[in-house]
């Protein structure tokens, strides 16, 4: 009789907690539920596109800030 | 470290919708929705009508990512507000949240029905792998990761959209209005998107009287 209340007891008990809802919950960031986005320098240039070191955001920002000056009439002829 | 950042010159701006095409086209958006327009105030007042290009901002501290019930948005280490059409709702709040109108809903069924939420991507795609078939597919080409630019501020003729890194369109901006004498120097939608405005700047060009052309 004991045992059936104490098991009783860990059903209802157990009623009361609350479940993770969504799996793998707890490995995300605040703020980002969403999956990581791959950062754009990870990428292998194309072929016959701008060139960059791939994984290297560094080279990756130069030859993007080099491209941008084509949008000033004064420094328009960049490479 | 750069930032992506929008800035439209509203006194070259000549609502020509070259970069409306050029989104258009690049990424094959859908009828009724308009990832980027042009929009003229003081329409055919002489002397104060102006066009800018207006799309999302990837604002420093974005309103729609702070009111989505699913959480949907996130920001990438360069600065772009992208987000996740698998969790979106269409539930619109971002809509309402937005300063600049940048949410669009495609029209998903009868009865008004609205879609999954689709909006300027910075040319840099989703969370999908890069240059995939599904990244093409809900957000359009991922530019960024082929070490280009926004197909609209390439394509902008009079160079009045500029986008890229903060600190390069902010040198180039000032330069330019330094030349022509300080004229357009407040650059519109700026400070509501990447900070404070300073007292009474951002506001609409009073019209001139009598000015109707």
């Amino acid at each position: 009789m004991r045992t059936l209340a104490l098991a009783v007891l860990v059903v209802f008990a157990a009623g009361c907690m609350e479940v993770e809802q969504t799996a793998g919950a707890s490995a995300k960031t605040p703020g980002q539920t969403v999956k990581r986005d791959t950062a754009a320098w990870t990428n292998e240039p194309l072929a016959n596109g701008p060139k960059w070191n791939t994984g290297d955001r560094t080279s990756w920002e130069e030859q993007i800030k080099k491209r941008q000056l084509a949008q000033s009439e004064d420094r328009r002829i960049y490479q | 470290m750069a930032r992506m950042k929008f800035l439209c010159d509203a006194e070259r701006c000549i609502e020509c919708n070259g970069c409306v095409t050029a989104c258009k086209q690049e990424h094959e958006v859908p009828w009724g929705v308009n990832r980027r327009r042009v929009v003229t105030i003081n329409d055919g007042v002489v002397g104060a009508e102006k066009s800018i290009s207006v799309a999302c901002m990837h604002c420093s501290d974005a309103p729609c990512m702070a009111v989505c019930p699913v959480d949907c948005f996130y920001r990438t280490e360069d600065g772009v507000v992208l987000h996740d059409k698998d969790l979106c709702i269409g539930c619109g709040y971002c809509f309402y949240a937005c300063p600049f109108g940048a949410p669009q809903f495609p029209q998903a069924g009868a009865f008004g029905l609205r879609g999954k939420m689709d909006k300027c991507t910075f040319c840099a795609g989703g969370p999908e792998a890069d240059r995939s078939e599904a990244e093409f597919k809900k957000y359009g080409r991922n530019r960024l990761s082929e070490g280009k630019l926004p197909a609209c501020a390439e394509m902008c003729s009079t160079k009045a959209l500029l986008g890229g890194d903060g600190d390069v369109i902010a040198d180039i901006y000032r330069e330019r209005v330094a030349r022509r004498g300080n004229k357009g120097a407040e650059a519109w939608g700026w400070g509501s998107a990447y900070g404070q405005p300073p007292k009474g700047a951002g506001a609409a060009p009073a019209a001139p009287a009598g000015g109707k052309s």
